[in-house]
C-alpha cells in the first residue's frame, strides 16, 4: 500500500511560503548551473565546430598554436603535393596555406584596440575549411586591399560594416563582406587574401597549411609522411582535435568554475531543503502516526517524504530551467589564450544541459530529504493515541 | 479593600459576521488577600474574564481596575510593563519554555527588572524554595513530572512578588495527588504570604480550596 | 546582555537547523568573497606597474617585433631616462600544462630598469650577466619545480623552434606581491644569434624622468613612428597591464551576477529557517508576553537570533576565504597572481550579512511583536 503522492503535494501547498522559498533556492542553483554549463558549452562548440576530422592542420614542429608557427612557401607546396591530400574539382590539391596573426583592431564604441585573428587565405580555403558562407556583401577582390569579417566579431569592431574601411597593420582595408562559419571560431576572425596580407604581416611565411584528406582513414599515413620528411620539420593533427585542444585552458577554467560555484551553492540549497523537511516532519508527527495506525509501513512513510522532498526540488529545478533558458544565444566574448585573440561565442543551452540541471535538482532533493524522511519513518505509533 | 474592581464590563467577539457576546455589563470586586475560584461550563467566558483582568485582552466596554491601574485603558506597552510587575499567570498546560531550565524559566519575569544577577538569583531560589523544588533548578521541563512543572510555573508566577496571581485551570492536566499538592501550595501562598489569587477552574474539588467561589454561566454571575 | 541566554537557548533548541543555516550563510559568503576577489585581483593586476615606466609595443599587434634601431631614437626622446627591451619566449617545460612565463631581455639594462621591484643578490646578478646561457628564475618558480642554483633547465620553444637549455645562475624575490615570481629570464643574445635576420625586440621599456611626462612621451613616440613600417603603441606600464585585464571580457559582470544569485539563494535559506523557528514558537511568544515581555523586546529577541546566525556565518565564511587563498599561494594556474580577499570585500561581505539578518528576521520579528498574547496561547502548531 503506497501513500498517495497527492498527500505530499497538498502538504507542500499548506506551507506555501516555506515551500516557495526552498524551491526558489533550488531554482537559483540550477539556474546558475545551467548558465555555466551553457557558457562552457558555447565556447567548446565554437571551437569544436571549427574543426572536422577529415581535415588536417599542419604547423611547424613544436608550435603549440597557429600563432607561433611558420611554414615557407616551398614547404607549403611540398605538403600540398602529398598523395593523401584530396583533389578539388579542377584537379588541384584541396590544400589551404594560410597566414595567421592576431592584429590590433579598434573596438566599437570604447575606442581601445583589441586583438583579432587575421587570416590570410586563398580561394581554396573556402573549400577546405567547412561551413564558410558569405552572408552580406561579397568576397574580397584578389589583388585589392579588401577583407571580409566574421559575423561574431563584426559588431565588436569599429568601422566594420560592409563598405567601411577598417584599419589593420597600419593600412586601410575595404570591408567587402561578412561571413558566417556555422558558429565556429572562424566567425571571430578577419579574412583577407594571402598575397595581400603576407607582406604586411610577418613576412614570406605561412603559419598553417590545412588540407582535406582524400580518405579520413588515411590520417595516420599522412601524418607519418609529413613528420618524417626531413625537409619539413612539421607536426600534423586532425583539424577537429587541434581546435579542441586550443580550447583546453579556457574550458578547464570554465568547468572548474562551474563545479566550484554550483557545488557550493548546491550544499547551501540542500541545507535549506533539509531544514524545511525536518520542520515538516516535526509538525506532522500526529499525521504520520495516524498513517502508521492505518497500516502503512514505515518504509512507505520514508518513501513518501522522500518523494515530497524530490517533488519540491523538481519544481525548483524546472523553475531554474525556465529562468536560465533566456540566456541561450546571448553573445559574450573573451580571450582565447592559445591564439591570444578575442573570440566571441554565445551561451548554448542544449536539451541535454537542461536535463542535467533537472537531474541535479532531483539529486539535491533526494540528498536533502533522506534524513528527514528517515526520521518520519521512525515516528512511534504511540503519537497517534495522544 | 477591593484590589480588583470591575464595572460594566462587556466583551464580545466577531466570528465571521456573527457577534458573540461573552458577557455584558459585569460588576465585580475582588478583595485584597482573597482567594477566589471562578467556575462555569466551557464557553462561559471565565478564561476571557481572567485575560481581561491580566490585561491580555481589552473589553468591548467597561472598566477593569487593579490596584491603582486602570488596566482596561492602558496601551499595550504599558500593559506589558504592568504585567511584568503586578501579575503572575499560571496556565493549564504549564507553558514552561522547554529550552530553559527550571531556574531559567522562573527567572524570566525578573529579566524585565533592573535587578542584578545576584539579586535575581536570590529571588529565584526563594521562589523555588516556596514550591519545594530548589534541588531541580537545573533540570529541563521534560525531566519533570506534570505536577513539578506546574510548581515551577507557580514559582515563575510569584518570583517578582506580583500584586495578583491568576490561574487558568491549574489542575486540569494533573492527577489527584499532584493536584492536591498544587492546591495546598496555593492556600499557603494565600494564607502565609497574603497573595490575592483568582483561579478559574471547573473542578469543584479545586474550588473548595478557595475562600470564595463565583459561578459564571452565559455571562451571568452567580455567587 | 542578560537576555542572551534566552536567545542562545532558542538557537540551540534546534541545533541542527541553526548549524545548517549558519553553514549556508558561511558557504554563500565564502563564495561571494571568492568571486569578488577574482575581480579585485584582476584590477590589482591592472594596478601593478610603475607610472614612471612605459611600454612601447608594435601598434600592429603584440606579436610583431620592433626594429633594434628604435633603441637610440627612444633614448633621444625628451623625458626618457633609460631604455631596455625584451621578447616573449613562451617556452614549454616538459609538459604544456606546466605553464610559466619565459622571456629574453637585454639583461643589464632590464635588471636596472626593474631594480625597485625585486631583489637579486649581487653575486648572482654578476654570474648571470657573465654567462651567455644563464638565466634567472623567481623564487616561487624555483620552489615549484624543486630546482636549485646551477641547475640546467631545458625549454621547448614554441615560437623559436627547438630545445633551449639554460643554467640557473640567479633567483630573484619580488618585493611586491603582484609582481610575478613565476618567471624565467635569459639573455636576448641567445635568440638573436640563432635567428639574426629575424629576431628583434618584442617590446621596449622606458624609464621616465618624471611620471607626469607620460602622456607627452607617448604622443611623441607614437607620432614619430606612425607612418613607418613599424608603428608603435606607447603607454604606461600600468595601462599595459590593464590591457591584459580587459582581455578577460565580461568576467566582472559574470562574477557579479553569480555573486548576487548566490547571496539571494542563501537569503532564502536563512529567511526560511527563521520562519520555521518562529512558527513553532508562537505559543511561547504568548507566554513571554503574558509574563510581561514587551512587543519591542520580543522583536529584538527574534532579530538578535537572526543576527547571530547571519554574523556567525559571515565570520566563518569570510574568515575561511581570507585564510585559504593567500597562505596557500593560490593563483588560479598563474592567471591571478596575488589572489587575496581585500578589506573592501570583507566589509562588503559583512554588510551583506547585516542585510541578511534584517531581511530574514524582520517578518518573524514583526509577527512576534504584533501577535496578541491571547491568540498566541490559543495557537496549536
Amino acid at each position: 500500500m503506497k501513500i498517495p503522492i497527492v498527500y505530499n503535494v497538498r502538504s507542500l501547498a499548506r506551507r506555501p511560503v516555506s515551500t516557495a522559498m526552498t524551491a526558489l533556492g533550488v531554482a537559483l542553483v540550477v539556474g546558475v548551473f545551467i548558465a555555466m554549463l551553457a557558457l562552457a558549452n558555447g565556447f567548446k562548440m565554437a571551437l569544436v565546430r571549427t574543426g572536422s576530422p577529415d581535415n588536417v592542420i599542419v604547423l611547424r614542429k613544436g608550435a603549440d598554436s597557429e600563432l607561433s608557427s611558420g611554414i615557407t612557401r616551398d614547404n607549403a607546396a611540398i605538403i600540398a603535393a602529398l598523395p593523401e591530400v584530396a583533389a578539388a574539382a579542377d584537379g588541384a590539391p584541396l590544400a589551404s596555406p594560410e597566414v595567421f596573426v592576431p592584429m590590433n583592431v579598434e573596438s566599437a564604441g570604447v575606442g581601445e584596440a583589441q586583438l583579432v585573428v587575421t587570416r590570410g587565405v586563398t580561394a581554396r580555403a573556402f573549400e577546405v575549411r567547412h561551413g564558410i558562407r558569405l552572408v552580406e556583401g561579397r568576397m574580397f577582390t584578389p589583388g585589392r586591399d579588401e577583407v571580409i569579417i566574421g559575423t561574431a566579431i563584426a559588431p565588436k569592431l569599429a568601422h566594420s560594416a560592409v563598405g567601411d574601411t577598417i584599419h589593420l597593420a597600419g593600412r586601410g582595408w575595404l570591408v567587402a563582406g561578412h561571413f558566417s562559419a556555422g558558429g565556429s571560431a572562424f566567425e571571430s576572425e578577419v579574412w583577407g587574401e594571402n598575397d595581400q596580407l603576407m607582406p604586411v604581416l610577418r613576412g614570406q611565411v605561412y603559419q598553417v597549411v590545412a588540407f582535406r584528406l582524400r580518405d579520413p582513414g588515411q590520417f595516420d599515413s599522412a601524418k607519418r609522411a609529413l613528420e618524417n620528411d626531413p625537409r619539413l620539420q612539421v607536426d600534423a593533427r586532425r583539424e577537429s582535435e587541434f581546435y579542441a585542444s586550443q580550447s583546453t585552458v579556457l574550458r578547464t577554467i570554465l568547468n572548474f568554475l562551474a563545479i566550484f560555484i554550483t557545488g557550493i551553492m548546491a550544499i547551501g540549497a540542500v541545507f535549506g531543503a533539509v531544514n524545511t523537511m525536518y520542520a515538516a516532519v516535526a509538525s506532522r508527527t500526529s499525521e504520520i502516526a495516524v498513517l502508521l495506525t492505518l497500516g502503512f509501513k514505515p518504509r512507505s512513510v520514508l518513501a513518501s517524504f522522500l518523494a515530497e522532498a524530490t517533488v519540491l526540488a523538481l519544481v525548483g529545478g524546472l523553475l531554474g530551467c525556465l529562468v536560465a533558458l533566456p540566456i541561450n544565444g546571448i553573445v559574450t566574448s573573451t580571450t582565447n589564450w592559445s591564439s591570444f585573440s578575442m573570440i566571441a561565442f554565445s551561451f548554448l543551452v542544449t536539451p541535454r544541459i537542461l536535463l542535467e540541471g533537472v537531474i541535479f535538482a532531483v539529486v539535491m532533493g533526494v540528498v536533502g530529504g533522506f534524513f528527514p524522511a528517515r526520521r518520519a519513518a521512525r515516528v512511534p505509533v504511540v503519537e497517534a493515541i495522544r | 479593600m477591593a484590589l480588583v474592581t470591575i464595572r460594566g464590563l462587556s466583551k464580545s467577539f466577531q466570528r465571521d459576521s456573527q457577534p458573540i457576546v461573552v458577557f455584558d455589563g459585569l460588576d465585580l470586586d475582588f478583595a485584597e488577600g482573597s482567594f477566589t475560584a471562578l467556575m462555569g461550563p466551557s464557553g462561559s467566558g471565565k478564561s476571557t474574564l481572567l485575560n481581561l483582568v491580566a490585561g491580555l485582552d481589552r473589553p468591548t466596554s467597561g472598566t477593569v481596575t487593579v490596584g491603582d491601574a486602570e488596566v482596561s485603558a492602558m496601551g499595550p506597552g504599558a500593559l506589558a510593563e504592568w504585567r511584568a510587575r503586578h501579575v503572575g499567570f499560571v496556565f493549564q498546560s504549564y507553558n514552561l519554555l522547554p529550552v530553559l531550565t527550571a531556574y531559567q524559566n522562573v527567572e524570566l519575569p525578573l529579566l524585565l527588572t533592573r535587578l542584578s544577577k545576584a539579586e535575581r538569583h536570590d529571588h529565584v531560589m526563594t521562589a523555588l524554595g516556596v514550591v519545594a523544588l530548589t534541588d531541580r533548578a537545573e533540570h529541563f521541563p521534560r525531566q519533570l513530572s506534570g505536577g513539578q512543572e506546574q510548581r515551577v510555573a507557580i514559582a515563575r508566577a510569584v518570583v517578582s512578588d506580583p500584586t495578583i496571581i491568576l490561574l487558568d485551570e491549574p489542575t486540569g492536566q494533573l492527577d489527584a495527588k499532584s493536584a492536591a499538592e498544587i492546591l495546598e501550595l496555593l492556600q499557603r501562598l494565600n494564607r502565609e504570604f497574603h497573595k490575592t489569587i483568582l483561579m478559574v477552574t471547573h473542578d469543584p474539588h479545586a474550588a473548595q480550596a478557595a475562600g470564595r467561589t463565583l459561578h459564571l454561566d452565559k455571562g451571568v454571575l452567580t455567587a | 546582555m542578560k537576555y542572551f541566554p534566552l536567545v542562545w537557548a532558542n538557537l540551540t533548541r534546534h541545533k541542527r537547523r541553526t548549524v545548517l543555516t549558519t553553514l549556508s550563510v558561511a558557504l554563500a559568503l565564502f563564495l561571494f568573497a571568492s568571486l569578488r576577489s577574482v575581480i579585485t585581483t584582476l584590477h590589482a593586476g591592472a594596478e601593478v606597474g610603475s607610472e614612471s615606466r612605459m611600454i612601447v609595443q608594435s601598434a600592429k599587434a603584440i606579436v610583431f617585433f620592433l626594429p633594434m634601431s628604435y633603441k637610440e631614437r627612444l633614448l633621444a626622446v625628451p623625458g626618457v631616462q633609460a631604455v631596455t627591451w625584451a621578447d616573449w619566449f613562451g617556452g614549454v617545460y616538459q609538459d604544456p600544462k606546466n605553464f610559466f612565463a619565459s622571456f629574453a631581455a637585454d639583461a643589464e639594462s632590464y635588471l636596472d630598469m626593474y631594480k625597485t621591484d625585486f631583489t637579486l643578490p649581487a653575486d648572482q646578478r654578476a654570474a648571470f650577466i657573465k654567462e651567455r646561457t644563464a638565466c634567472i628564475v623567481g623564487q616561487h618558480l624555483l620552489e615549484k619545480y624543486g630546482w636549485h642554483l646551477g641547475q640546467n633547465v631545458t625549454l621547448q620553444g614554441t615560437i623559436f623552434q627547438g630545445d633551449w637549455t639554460f643554467t640557473i645562475r640567479g633567483v630573484y624575490h619580488a618585493t611586491d606581491p603582484a609582481f610575478s615570481e613565476d618567471a624565467l629570464m635569459f639573455h636576448y643574445e641567445v635568440i638573436y644569434e640563432r635567428y639574426p635576420r629575424w629576431v628583434q625586440p618584442g617590446w621596449y621599456v622606458l624609464q621616465l624622468k618624471d611620471p607626469a611626462l607620460a602622456q607627452q612621451v607617448a604622443a611623441t613616440i607614437d607620432s614619430e613612428f606612425k607612418n613607418s613600417t613599424d608603428p608603435t603603441k606607447t603607454g604606461t606600464e600600468r595601462a599595459f597591464n590593464a590591457g591584459f585585464v580587459t582581455m578577460w571580457g565580461n568576467v566582472s559582470f559574470l562574477m557579479n551576477s553569480i555573486g548576487m544569485a548566490v547571496v539571494f539563494a542563501i537569503l532564502l535559506v536563512a529567511a526560511n529557517s527563521m520562519m520555521l523557528s518562529a512558527r513553532e514558537r508562537t505559543n511561547e511568544v504568548g507566554v513571554l508576553k503574558t509574563v510581561g515581555f514587551s512587543d519591542r523586546l520580543l522583536f529584538g529577541l527574534v532579530m538578535a537570533e537572526a543576527g547571530i546566525i547571519a554574523l556567525g556565518g559571515a565570520v566563518l565564511g569570510l574568515g575561511a576565504a581570507k585564510a585559504l587563498y593567500r597562505p596557500t599561494d593560490f593563483s588560479a594556474m598563474g592567471f591571478l597572481p596575488g589572489f587575496d580577499v581585500t578589506a573592501g570585500t570583507l566589509a562588503l561581505g559583512l554588510g551583506i550579512a547585516v542585510v541578511l539578518a534584517v531581511a530574514s528576521g524582520l517578518v518573524p520579528a514583526l509577527n512576534a511583536a504584533r501577535l496578541s498574547a491571547v491568540q498566541a496561547l490559543r495557537h496549536v502548531e
